[in-house]
């Protein structure tokens, strides 16, 4: 009999060992990851990176100059085009919508959440690339927006139905009609909650390669306007790291090391937002 | 369960008057307008779904059914079989989720029954973090860390020690479905970890207590009694990860070894199907070819619609289950 409690605890005890080890494992390989990064890309950064277009073909040096400034254009119009949509719909489905346009709405968001990012880069593709008969910043843009809406809508929608409803009858029983109880109590209520899925889905794209393959291409120069295929940041690295040189391999690791500072810089700021939150749920 | 407040408006004696005050409150504006932007939600993955099927119609009815069980692929004399690369998307995902599974819902029990409450919550912040991480880095990762390690050392070691097996034979490239599914499995084990351990921390209270005044150890209560009441959610989880699993592309293309193969063997190169678009899409070599990459699209779209409802509605039906009765 005691053996057997012997053994029962015994077991107990490793496996709950086991469990801690398995956390280990799973944390460590972050630790991993963000130190491996920050050797490679800390040594191969250097300001020409941040200023300098890439070199010619079999000459070292050279930066990637032209990706960010890409990056930052193809960020600016998916924000552009996923905020508001993702905002805005959400409003309507948490204060104007019956729950049977709400459960559509939601569940059409959802499945685009889950559409795998390459096959958006060919919708993107069919949609904008084909009839512009060009690769071009737009249809690069028009991709990462369409991945941003759900993130944002489902976001938004959750925080703004965490508004306390003793709000929304104070603001209407004062006479306020629904729009302007939206605009002045609920949307400032929910705004850090808003805030914070806006930039989540903002630092997802971010980071986005796949949908930018077939719709903003890349480009080793400079791209004039909208309507012509640009350089971008994931791109850029996805590139330079099959490329036989290495001074390449150097470019990609430095370009890995900016994209997650950034990526993880807006999801720290994001929680540091929420946390300081109110009556709003976690995410 | 939108909490709407409805106001009752004014009685509807004069309707049309009623509408145009509420026109001129803005009311009828703001719905009208934020009502579109909704809607166009709904379009636009309408418009996605039918922009799949249209620009595959060339391929669909050239090949039919016959596109699944082909293994063919060859642009040139433009024939076209999904096989290898719906053998190769399976292989990785399922290698992955092996890997994944347990070590993940391993962290995840950690997490929710034995850590303090800071250290499981500061544990879960760096795990998000893992989450938000792009799969292009984890590509560059794969590339110049996995790749060499598999090639000069694990997969030596496992052809040594279990070569006997078919599983594991065959020459050592470094690339190949093992590689892609070590890969992919660093890349959903967060997603495992996260969902999993907000479902086990969710289990009531009283389930635990009461095994343990039953005399059950500590892991005992865990496994058999806080485990499965979990269970679905669980396998929510895991079927979240297998969806990310199936769509991911970058880390999986520059690991995989992008040769159309079929094999028995894990060291084998491979390929998978979001990786032949990646490296094919802007090649195609005329609309057959572009049109069997699209249909490819579609099917992956299709699995991973499959496989992302059914992980929802276990996640739903767990936590309405637990919701109820919970205390803690």
């Amino acid at each position: 009999m005691s053996t057997r409690l012997r053994w029962r605890k015994f077991v107990s005890g490793l496996m709950l060992t086991l469990t801690g080890v398995c956390a280990l494992v799973a944390v460590s390989v972050l630790f991993f990851i963000l130190g491996y990064l920050v050797y490679h890309g800390g040594r191969s950064i250097n300001w020409d990176f941040f200023t300098k277009l890439p070199a010619p073909v079999g000459e070292s040096g050279g930066g990637m100059a032209n990706a960010i400034v890409g990056s930052a254009k193809l960020l600016l119009l998916a924000s552009l085009l996923g905020v508001p949509i993702g905002f805005l719909g959400a409003i309507y489905l948490a204060e104007f919508s019956g729950s049977r346009v709400a459960f559509v709405v939601r569940y059409a968001a959802d499945l685009l959440n889950g559409v795998p990012s390459i096959v958006i880069g060919i919708f993107a593709y069919a949609l904008v690339v084909l009839p512009f008969k060009h690769f071009s910043t737009l249809a690069g843009g028009f991709a990462l927006g369409l991945m941003m809406i759900p993130i944002t809508l489902r976001g938004t929608e959750d925080f703004l139905l965490a508004v306390p409803r003793a709000l929304r009858e104070a603001a209407m029983a004062l006479g306020a009609s629904k729009w302007k109880t939206i605009a002045t109590v609920i949307v400032p209520a929910a705004y850090r909650g808003i805030l914070t899925a806006v930039l989540l889905a903002f630092a997802r794209v971010a980071g986005e390669t796949a949908p930018l393959l077939f719709t903003a291409l890349g480009n080793r120069f400079w791209s004039p306007g909208w309507n012509q295929p640009t350089a971008s940041l994931p791109v850029a690295i996805f590139n330079y790291a099959v490329a036989p040189y290495e001074d390449w391999h150097r470019q990609a690791w430095a370009g890995g090391l900016v994209l997650l500072a950034l990526i993880l810089v807006i999801n720290i700021v994001a929680r540091a937002i929420l946390a300081r939150g109110v009556a709003v749920p976690r995410a | 369960m939108a909490a709407t407040t409805t106001v009752p408006s004014a009685s509807p004696i004069s309707g049309s008057r009623s509408f145009l005050r509420r026109l001129c409150d803005g009311d009828e504006i703001a719905r009208l307008i934020t009502f579109l932007f909704a809607a166009s939600v709904v379009l636009v993955t309408l418009l996605l779904i039918l922009e799949l099927w249209h620009s595959s119609a060339l391929a669909r009815h050239k090949f039919g059914l016959q596109f699944f069980f082909t293994r063919v692929w060859d642009p040139i004399a433009e024939q076209f079989g999904a096989l290898p690369f719906i053998y190769g998307t399976l292989v990785t995902a399922t290698t992955a989720l092996v890997l994944a599974v347990p070590l993940g819902i391993g962290a995840a029990i950690f997490l929710a029954e034995l850590a303090p409450a800071r250290l499981s919550d500061g544990l879960e912040f760096f795990i998000d973090l893992l989450a938000a991480v792009p799969s292009v880095i984890y590509g560059l990762l794969g590339m110049f860390i996995v790749v060499p390690l598999m090639r000069d050392y694990v997969q030596p070691g496992l052809k040594n020690t279990m070569g006997f097996l078919p599983l594991f034979s065959g020459p050592a490239y470094g690339v190949g479905f093992l590689t892609a599914g070590i890969v992919l499995a660093i890349m959903v084990i967060p997603y495992i970890i996260s969902v999993s351990r907000e479902v086990l921390m969710s289990v009531p209270r009283d389930q635990r207590e009461a095994a343990l005044s039953l005399g059950a150890t500590r892991w005992e209560s865990t496994w058999k009694v806080v485990v499965p009441f979990a269970r679905t959610g669980i396998l929510g989880s895991i079927f979240l990860a297998l969806a990310r699993a199936l769509g991911e592309t970058m880390a999986v293309t520059r690991v995989i070894g992008n040769t159309p193969t079929i094999s028995a063997s894990l060291l084998s190169p491979g390929y998978s199907i979001a990786a032949v678009i990646a490296n094919e899409f802007t090649e195609a070599t005329g609309d057959l070819h572009l049109q069997a990459l699209i249909e490819l699209g579609l099917v992956l779209f299709l699995l991973t619609f499959l496989l992302n409802g059914l992980a929802r509605l276990l996640i739903v039906v767990t936590s309405q289950r637990g919701g109820g009765t919970a205390l803690a």
